[in-house]
């Protein structure tokens, strides 16, 4: 419709191809879910030392190194930031192989998170007696911890899916764009168990004084 | 799609291959009819609540409803009308308008689109579902009962029986992941598809308006999601996040429940003046006036609101200290709001204004909103506060917020873009007796609410002893509803005569100059036959008068 006076040159366009959009789309996601741990961990913070009955979390909470406890798990975890980073550079370069391989490292050590999780869960339901409704320390504690090991989940879906696609032959390096932004949402992942981590296993486990 | 397919061979389409068209769209001008229609939908059921509240209030002893009633009835009304009312109309008006008026295709994620909407649609129905399923197996239907902001311990199993709290918190949860991924779809869609030459400062200031809204929706939904999901837990799984029994805390809730509240009420009324600051320029036949101090303003309101909240809370006693802070803030909010109005009336100024009906109804929004701002002031003051807090003076307050604000601004808007969405005019004499009838019955309805409120009504009683003097004042405001319910009428009537019967309405019948009055009015799928190009604010303008384009002085 619009024929551009002569005088004026005809201005810039946007890229518009869609990488730009799904970058924004993803970056928009995570402030959204931002707001919403915020909010599972404020209300976190906000219960820490009003429980009336025990068990708390300085009798339960082991962070200690030994293997499937959550010391341990988080190392996997956060590692795993690394081997994706690793992953979408070999991409980049056009190493498909290296790809797939750092790509299913990152699989096992984000499926090793999870399945300590399980095990910590086991020992604190069976050993310990503490679920949702023992007290506010264990309503607080699943819901938060269980809501970060939901989000792992989703993002191991995705993982392996990539993964799958991948070892068919149906990713190539002109998807880079798109596999980095799965790597977008795992970092986020990874970056809200840094702050979860505080505040459940130091901050909240603070010997009482 | 659907343009490249052929046209099709004469005889009317079967109406199941016309309603798979709609069911499986991902067009934005669809869905965004789809949403405004089930908004509309809504607003009837929503409103006739009202009345049935109205009825029984009308004088003090009634009994045409028992209170058990009567508080589901004020829980479906205050949520219905926020929930999916207000958040589907401002959607739908946005999905129509923004990718038209930035000159885009679509939005940036057609089929996030669709599914946002369907969590909408089902969501709501999830809610009004309650009316049949809320009792569970206990064979009685019944409506949660527990107030639009839902306080608890109220909402504790202990205190909520059945299932009806639970469909209030899934339906609301489930609309809201609906909204949030549109907020997402539109920041993507304003931020990446815009056309050539239109730069950030160069977009029409419904786009500016609506992004922050969705910033806004991005920061405030989740919060209320977590909350919903806390007490879905507590009722469900035995959690103790709201038990005070076990050490849990009410005032959470509140603090959760208002983050969200109060920045909601921004997000509702945003695009009310989105509307009108698209409508007044173009019927004073000015450019807006102060066009980087709007976009300012607007950015400002989207900071001031996330942090006032505490001032639905000030009768809690809070530390005078925290009382005083959340005051100031919420004051300042008035700031950036003035300089709304300021420029809205320095656009009409000096300007060679017509009266048509999205004007009228524009600027019954600027004084009926600036109402309702004054009385948020008042409120905004603790010791004012105190004195009527929970009284009806706060539900007028907000409705004329709500009401006269952001329902007029909501007219203005279907009035202006009726035409390019069907193609005919909205017949301009029924309009200006529903305005006129709408502007009585409403001043009528909530001003009384007001003085009732000053004599000590307490909102949300289901009746009144004689002996407090409240009876002419509810008389006067129930009357009242019986005038819009009249406005209300003719509105409906002028909808249906003029999608069949209206003049023909053109390409741009009001001589404007945004995008959307280029294409043809209904535009085609694709929206636009040539990828536009801009170089004003005002493209159209420039077209027109191309001896003297705005280009040269922007
Ligand atoms: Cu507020």
């Amino acid at each position: 419709m619009t024929t551009a006076p002569a005088a004026l040159a005809p201005p810039e366009a946007l890229p518009q191809d869609g990488i730009v959009n799904g970058k924004i789309g993803i970056a928009c996601m995570i402030i959204s879910e931002i707001a919403f741990f915020g909010t599972l961990i404020a209300a976190y913070l906000f219960y820490i030392g009003r429980d009336i009955n025990g068990p708390y979390p300085q009798d339960v909470l082991d962070v200690s190194i030994a293997p499937l406890k959550v010391l341990f798990n988080s190392i996997f975890l956060l590692i795993s930031s690394v081997w994706i980073w690793l992953a979408i550079r070999s991409m980049r370069r056009g190493r498909m192989g290296a790809f797939v391989f750092w790509w299913a490292l990152t699989v096992l050590c984000g499926a090793e998170f999870l399945v300590g999780t399980g095990f910590e869960w086991y020992g604190m339901i069976v050993d310990d007696g503490v679920w949702m409704g023992t007290n506010l320390f264990g309503s607080c504690f699943y819901t938060l911890v269980g809501f970060h090991a939901f989000h792992v989940t989703m993002g191991l879906l995705v993982l392996t899916l990539v993964l799958v696609l991948a070892l068919l032959g149906h990713v190539t390096p002109r998807n880079v764009e798109k596999v980095d932004l799965v790597s977008w949402y795992w970092h986020f992942v990874d970056g809200i168990w840094i702050i979860v981590f505080f505040v459940v296993y130091i901050f909240g486990n603070m010997p009482v004084s | 799609m659907s343009a490249l397919q052929p046209p099709a061979a004469a005889g009317p389409v079967p109406f199941l291959s016309r309603l798979h068209e709609w069911v499986a769209t991902v067009d934005h001008k669809k869905l965004g009819t789809m949403y405004i229609v089930c908004g509309i939908i809504y607003l009837i059921v929503a409103g006739l609540e009202a009345t049935m509240m109205r009825w029984q209030l009308a004088w003090s002893g009634m009994e045409v409803l028992t209170p058990a009633e009567f508080n589901r009835l004020f829980t479906m009304h205050g949520t219905t009308m926020v929930f999916f009312v207000g958040m589907p109309i401002l959607l739908g008006s946005a999905n129509y308008l923004v990718p038209l008026m930035i000159g885009a295709r679509d939005l940036a994620f057609p089929r996030l689109n669709a599914f946002s909407f369907w969590l909408f649609f089902f969501g709501s129905l999830l809610l009004y579902f309650s009316y049949f399923g809320g009792q569970g197996l206990y064979g009685m239907g019944s409506a949660p009962d527990v107030g639009w902001f839902a306080y608890a311990p109220l909402t504790e199993r202990t205190f909520s029986r059945g299932h009806s709290t639970d469909y209030w918190i899934l339906g609301i949860f489930v609309a809201g992941i609906g909204s949030t991924a549109t907020a997402v779809n539109f920041i993507a869609t304003i931020l990446g598809m815009r056309c050539r030459g239109m730069s950030l400062m160069k977009m029409p200031l419904l786009a500016w308006i609506m992004l922050v809204d969705c910033v806004l929706i991005l920061v405030a939904l989740p919060p209320l999601a977590a909350a919903q999901i806390l007490l879905l837990f507590d009722r469900q799984l035995g959690a103790h996040f709201f038990d005070t029994q076990a050490g849990g805390s009410a005032l959470l809730w509140q603090n959760l429940f208002w983050f969200f509240g109060h920045p909601e009420v921004y997000i509702l009324i945003l695009p009310g003046f989105a509307f009108v600051t698209e409508i007044i320029p173009v019927f004073s036949r000015k450019v807006i006036f102060g066009y980087p101090l709007m976009v300012a303003a607007t950015v400002a309101i989207g900071f001031i609101s996330v942090g006032v909240w505490v001032h639905h809370m000030f009768v809690v006693g809070l530390s005078p200290m925290l009382n005083a802070i959340f005051m100031g803030s919420t004051m300042l909010v008035g700031v950036p709001t003035g300089i709304k109005m300021f420029n809205w009336v320095a656009t009409m100024i000096g300007g060679r204004i017509r009266f048509d009906t999205p004007m009228l109804y524009a600027t019954g929004f600027l004084c009926q909103f600036l109402l309702g701002g004054l009385t948020g002031i008042f409120l905004a003051t603790v010791p004012f506060d105190w004195q009527v807090s929970d009284s009806y003076f706060v539900v007028g307050h907000f409705h004329y917020v709500l009401f006269g604000g952001l329902v007029f601004a909501i007219f203005a808007a279907v009035y202006y873009w009726f035409p390019k969405v069907s193609g005919r005019m909205m017949n301009e004499t029924l309009g200006k007796w529903q305005f006129w009838l709408l502007v009585i019955g409403f001043n009528i309805t909530f001003g009384a609410m007001h003085v009732s409120g000053f004599l000590g009504m307490p909102r949300r009683v289901y009746t009144y002893h004689a002996d407090r003097g409240w009876d002419f004042w509810n008389l006067l405001t129930s009357l009242g509803v019986i005038v819009q319910i009249l406005g209300f009428s003719l509105f409906a009537l002028n909808l249906v005569h003029s999608l069949f019967r209206g003049r023909k309405a053109g390409d741009d019948p009001w001589d404007a100059w945004t995008l959307e009055w280029s294409t043809t009015s209904p535009p085609p799928p694709h929206n636009f036959d040539e990828d536009p190009i801009v170089h004003s604010r005002r493209p159209l303008w420039d077209l027109k008068h191309p001896d003297d384009p705005d280009w040269k002085y922007e």
